[in-house]
């Protein structure tokens, strides 16, 4: 019987409400036990010392893109898994702005086939709204049900057409769906290059104005009220959508939120400046839809964040290969790869004393598998939690070592981040996904 | 990776610092005004004074820029600016050419880059480039060691209108310090305006920008940014109501308005915004007596300015055209280092 000890870290399983030094026994992929060293610790285990790290159930990301099928160049599920293994993810869920796009069960199924073979973590797929993608006609629900998807999502465009997407969400209420919108109005965004404000207007570009975003929450918000059906907030980045899902859930409506590292941490200064004002540049590799605001709005977010208005922390990890985002800056395409920096990029927040870390784990397992019940969904009991029985899905972080981030040994084929060359503080260790070491760096090693 | 983009290279002529009435020269691109410090703004415009000389002798030629190419790489139609820069270039003495690319030809990838680099492979000193989208340049001046000069990129930056509008009202009123400049029109997208706040700023000069709501870009106001973000755009005073604007001006620049700002829900039509900011005789009589009028081209006669004032006495605009020639030619002159000249680029070669 193969079985693993993490030994003597401090365990953190927000779900249960755990937070003290403890070991991990794993026997069969699953949890079999956590608590005090009992002496119980099977002689034929292999071991981890985690002493002085932290220990928690493996992350869960509610917004990956893995590119495959069609953009291979780009990412692949084994490239992106792999790169989820290496920030301590061991969930993720795989947009569908795939080519084809997942609206179809055949697409769906083709993607958990070559998950099975070549992923290195559970992926679960997210389905479209409307048939490819397109804003016309709404995909099968059902039919995507059924092959496995968890959520429907017409990520990178918003659903447009207002009666369109209430009838997206009033059939989603038959199977309780969440409907995950990326809230941009497309009117208002056209052409828009980066979050528009005092930056854009020193770069000459045409800006995404933080109302395109709000006016979309507020609608969907409404649309999703009168139904009683699950709309997911997106990648939400202003102060005003914060207000709006804070006051729709004050009203009992059905509505969760997700916010990603950089939208928690970067402002739209990114893309123009580096060290002085005098001097400018057209970063590419911080164009991000939606875009990078302001200080206020990270403000907001982290208040969110820590007090429960937004569920989840996602990383939106976009890759692309560089002839995507070395050229002009309006064809470049938006949207950095995160998987590997989300824990340390994140982890600024704990340090600046914005939130605690349980409160920060809690975003990053548990909160996301709530948000859309992904463990009644996918029939995984204990999925986000180290309870016994659950999937033995565990991560292993020092939110301390300092690293420096080098884009070009990502294991992800997208090395566009903004963050190359930075220091970050806290590190993922090593990640274990479902018994089996998926990940580890030197500071850990089984004995 | 773009903030150094304007520092010279290590090794290479153009980064040899060249003294002109005390000065440093250290710029191996042109790309906006924005990174010029103020005795490098004069630089150019003291240059373009001994440059305006040598345009006025008979036969305009020096051999200055001999051995020197430069390439006119034009992503969007002009006339002017193109033909300033060509002119420039020869009454130098340097070898010009032209490429245009029509922008349906403009393909996405790597095309400008490739396109740059084997300019640069041709052995261009200096690339002129302009282009519809806004940072284009910049993208340029990263990959390639040959000058990069900005010709206009999309609503961002036009460094060498800028000058050649400084150059002009400078040579009329010498001394820019407190003195009123108003630009009225389509402020949100004029590269013309953004590269102009720079330059007039740093000149001394008070600056007001004066357009309808929907034509005046976001930020531009000081208390819409962050206190330590200041400096990050130019100090300038913004207005709607064209009178009060203009009240007491020294300088009135009209800018173009175009038509498709309409189709796009801007305005309501090119009736209401001509009756609303068309700068004419009549409004100008709130400016100061001897005021200057401006306007960078094309115009639109009967919408943004009467005909009557374009071609009026208080209307500098051609003076406009025939300085920005000196003007391209003291730029083109500091780019090339000034190498194997005697010093004096208004001279004959030895």
């Amino acid at each position: 019987m193969p079985t693993l000890a993490i030994h003597n870290g401090r365990v953190i399983d927000p779900a249960l409400g755990r937070d003290g030094i403890a070991d991990v026994v794993i026997v069969d992929g699953r949890i079999a036990r956590v608590g005090p060293n009992e002496g119980d610790m099977v002689v034929e285990a292999e071991r981890i010392d985690a002493t002085g790290m932290i220990v928690t159930p493996g992350f869960v990301d509610l917004h990956t893109h893995l590119r495959e099928p069609g953009f291979e160049y780009k990412e692949t599920i084994a490239t992106g898994t792999a790169a989820a293994a290496r920030g301590g993810y061991t969930t993720v869920c795989a947009m569908p702005n795939t080519s084809p796009a997942l609206d179809s069960r055949s697409a769906v199924e083709s993607v958990l086939r070559e998950a099975e073979s070549s992923g290195r973590v559970r992926v679960l797929p997210i389905g479209c709204i409307t048939i490819g993608r397109l804003g016309k006609e709404l995909a099968p629900q059902n039919e995507l049900i059924e092959a496995g998807v968890v959520a429907i999502s017409d990520d990178g465009d918003a659903v447009a057409d207002p009666s369109l997407m209430r009838h997206a969400l009033a059939y989603s209420t038959a199977f309780g769906l969440p409907v995950a919108q990326h809230c941009e109005d497309p009117s208002l965004v056209r052409d828009g290059q980066m979050h528009e404000g005092w930056v854009a207007t020193r770069l000459g570009l045409r800006g995404r104005p933080a109302s395109a975003e709000e006016t979309l929450v507020a609608r969907d918000i409404a649309l999703a009220e009168l139904s009683g059906a699950h709309l997911h907030i997106c990648h939400i980045s202003t102060a005003g959508s914060v207000a709006l899902v804070a006051a729709a859930r004050a009203r009992g409506a059905h509505v969760t939120a997700e916010v990603t590292p950089h939208h928690l941490t970067l402002t739209h200064e990114e893309v123009a400046f580096g060290d002085d004002y005098r001097h400018i540049r057209y970063n590419t590799l911080a164009k991000v839809n939606p875009p990078l605001r302001e200080e206020a709005d990270l403000v907001a977010l982290a208040e969110a964040l820590r007090d429960g208005v937004i569920d989840a922390i996602a990383t939106d990890h976009a890759p692309h290969a560089v002839s995507d985002k070395e050229i002009e800056f309006a064809f470049a395409a938006p949207g950095l790869t995160m998987l590997e920096t989300s824990f340390g990029l994140s982890m600024r927040l704990v340090h600046e004393g914005l939130i605690s870390l349980p409160v920060l784990i809690e975003r990053m397992t548990i909160g996301p598998v709530r948000a859309w019940r992904l463990d009644e969904r996918t029939g995984i009991a204990g999925l986000g939690t180290l309870a016994p029985g659950a999937p033995a899905d565990v991560a292993i972080l020092d939110p301390n070592a300092e690293w420096t981030v080098e884009p070009e040994s990502f294991a992800s084929k997208g090395k566009n981040t903004p963050l190359g060359g930075r220091t970050l503080r806290g590190r993922v260790l090593a990640t274990i996904y479902g018994g089996a070491v998926v990940f580890e760096t030197d500071r850990v090693g089984a004995y | 990776m773009t903030t150094t983009a304007n520092n010279p290279p290590a090794s290479g002529e153009a980064g040899a610092p060249l003294g002109v009435r005390g000065g440093v020269w250290n710029h191996h691109h042109v790309l906006d005004l924005d990174d010029f410090a103020l005795p490098e703004i004069e630089m150019v415009l003291n240059l373009a004074d001994r440059m305006r000389e040598v345009l006025d002798r008979r036969i305009a030629r020096v051999p200055a820029l001999r051995g020197y190419t430069i390439v006119n790489l034009f992503y969007e139609p002009s006339t002017r600016t193109r033909a300033s820069f060509e002119l420039a270039g020869k009454v130098l003495g340097a070898d010009v050419i032209s490429v245009n690319s029509t922008t349906s030809s403009v393909v996405k990838g790597e095309s400008l880059i490739d396109t740059v680099r084997t300019l640069r492979a041709m052995r261009a000193d200096a690339i002129v480039m302009r282009h519809s989208l806004s940072g284009a340049p910049y993208l340029a001046a990263e990959h390639t060691d040959a000058s990069i000069i900005n010709a206009g990129d999309g609503a961002h930056a036009h460094p060498t209108q800028a000058l050649l509008d400084l150059y002009t009202i400078r040579s009329r009123i010498g001394d820019l310090r407190g003195k009123r400049v108003v630009m009225v029109g389509d402020i949100a997208h004029s590269r013309v305006a953004r590269s102009d706040m720079w330059g007039l700023t740093a000149l001394g000069a008070e600056v007001v920008v004066c357009g309808p709501p929907t034509l005046l870009p976001r930020g531009l106001k000081a208390s819409d940014r962050p206190a330590h973000a200041e400096s990050a755009l130019p100090p300038v005073t913004i207005e709607t109501d064209i009178d009060r604007a203009i009240e007491g001006a020294d300088v009135v620049m009209a800018l173009r308005l175009q038509s498709e700002r309409q189709q796009g829900g801007l305005l309501p039509s090119l009736r209401e915004y001509s009756r609303l900011y068309q700068v004419t005789a009549e409004r100008l009589s709130r400016a100061k007596p001897n005021h200057l009028l401006m306007h960078p081209g094309p115009k639109n006669e009967g919408v943004e300015i009467a005909a009557s004032v374009a071609a009026g006495r208080h209307s500098i605009i051609e003076e406009q055209v025939t300085n920005g020639v000196a003007v391209r030619m003291a730029l083109l002159y500091l780019l090339s280092g000034g190498s194997g000249l005697s010093g004096d680029p208004t001279g004959e070669a030895r």
